[in-house]
């Protein structure tokens, strides 16, 4: 039986990414870990900014790793489930919007 | 939801054997996780010893109102392990002479012990002032005879902590049973009603928040914050503090884990979390629990895996507190469960 391309245990082993660039890797968590401090912003809406986005973005271990988070910090169902949608609503809206430049398309060739 | 104990259904996690077979195979057995032991060692803090005894945290018996989902305990309304007056006495004898400040009374729920007013009243003739009593708030609901537990918790100026796993009625119900949020709202307003958790009061509530699932919980700071302002806006309730507490992968919450196959992610989870400065802290350093029957046992939890403590001192009517304090603590992979993240004790983090 073929594998499978993703496998849920890999998201253990992200950490791993620095033992071929350690430099670089370094760097990355350095600064995924300080953008998810509490700031401007407060974690947990941090946190569901990262559900929404890990939605769009259609990461699953993003996905799994935000609603476990979600979980922790007391977040519930439907304020994930709103979250979701407010990633669905940009994605369709960004799709929607494009209808205008074929409105401006078919105006303008047709006579 | 569960109605009866894993011990009435005849469950093979009833049997604490079995538990410990299940913690010292599989992952830990192969290699895969490191055992708490060997964890220990890599930071020198093996073995784990304890510190001054400061509280001797008592179990009046496994008998409760509600079946938790979660419950370490296995308590329920069908447990019948109840403290005798007998070993009350022998309890007394203890306090009488412990350097222990605090007694902290735990159950099932504590107060279904019929003794269980005469037991107070005599620990504080014997001197003791500061009193934990965890209550599950329901009980003080669940039948006349005890809507005046909050005028007698504030007689002794006892310090009450409450379980309250969320502030939403849903998260409550499916963990702790249908029906228990309602009424654990009555039961915080009638202990604020009485003075708990007000501002000006020194009548301490506390609540104790257990994560509902296979997942570890978040930031006890930031979780107290939403508590305190979902339950104030929407019930005008006052609390003093939040402790999470991390479930440990134990009676029905391990049976939970296994059946939901989330036990061996629950594993990486704990020991990726894995802090050597909670170690430094756990409550098993500083509390002595005691069961029902009278045993003594480094923890609450080692209680409900029948691991008595390493001394040959063993029960409270043999007790030494000298001797007991030369032991080494009992250890086991569910240990993992005290010292992820920030850490967790019955008095919340610890690190």
């Amino acid at each position: 039986m073929a594998k499978p391309y993703y496998d849920a245990s890999d998201l253990r082993k992200f950490g791993k990414i620095t033992e071929w660039s350690e430099e670089l890797g370094n760097k990355f968590f350095d600064y995924y870990g300080k953008v998810f401090e509490e700031g401007a912003l407060t974690a947990r809406e941090k946190s569901l900014i990262a559900l929404a986005v890990a939605h769009t973005e259609q990461c699953p271990y993003c996905i799994d790793a935000y609603t476990k988070d979600g979980l922790e910090r007391g977040i519930t169902k439907e304020q994930m489930m709103e979250a979701v949608h407010v990633g669905a609503a940009i994605k369709s809206g960004a799709t929607l919007v494009h209808g205008v430049q074929m409105m401006n398309k078919v105006n303008k060739l047709e006579m | 939801m569960a109605t009866k104990s894993l011990l009435a259904r005849n469950n093979d996690l009833a049997n604490t054997a079995r538990q410990m077979e299940v913690l010292s195979s599989g992952i830990f057995a192969d290699g895969e996780l490191p055992t708490f032991a060997n964890k220990l060692k890599e930071s020198n803090q093996f073995p784990l010893q304890p510190k001054k005894l400061e509280i001797l945290q008592i179990n009046l018996g496994y008998m409760c109102n509600q079946v938790c989902a979660h419950c370490h305990v296995d308590a329920g309304p069908d447990r019948k392990e109840i403290m005798t007056l007998e070993t009350m006495q022998q309890c007394l004898e203890v306090i009488k002479n412990t350097g222990a400040h605090t007694l902290d009374l735990t159950g099932g729920a504590p107060e279904m012990n019929p003794n269980f007013r005469e037991f107070v009243e005599a620990a504080a003739n014997a001197g003791i002032k500061d009193f934990i009593v965890r209550s599950n708030l329901t009980i003080l609901r669940a039948n006349k005879k005890y809507h005046d537990l909050p005028a007698f918790f504030k007689k002794h100026n006892i310090h009450v902590v409450s379980s309250m796993p969320h502030w939403t009625r849903g998260k409550t119900d499916k963990q702790r049973g249908d029906g228990v949020f309602n009424k654990s709202i009555e039961a915080l307003h009638m202990l604020n009603a009485v003075g708990y958790g007000k501002e000006d009061s020194d009548l301490k509530l506390d609540l104790v928040y257990n994560p509902s699932g296979a997942f570890l919980p978040g930031d006890q700071m930031a979780l107290e914050k939403d508590f305190k302002k979902a339950l104030k806006r929407d019930f005008n309730i006052d609390f003093d503090h939040l402790f999470a507490i991390t479930n440990l992968p134990i009676s029905r919450f391990l049976d939970y884990l296994i059946a939901s196959e989330n036990y061996e992610e629950y594993m990486f989870s704990l020991v990726d979390a894995y802090n050597p400065a909670a170690v430094a802290n756990v409550m098993c350093t500083n509390t002595l629990s005691v069961s029902w029957d009278g045993y003594l046992y480094d923890c609450d939890f080692n209680q409900m895996l029948n691991l008595k403590v390493a001394s040959k001192v063993k029960h409270i009517a043999d007790y030494n507190e000298a001797i007991l304090q030369e032991r080494n603590i009992i250890i086991n992979q569910h240990c993992y469960g005290c010292t992820a993240g920030a850490g967790s004790s019955c008095q919340g983090v610890v690190a």
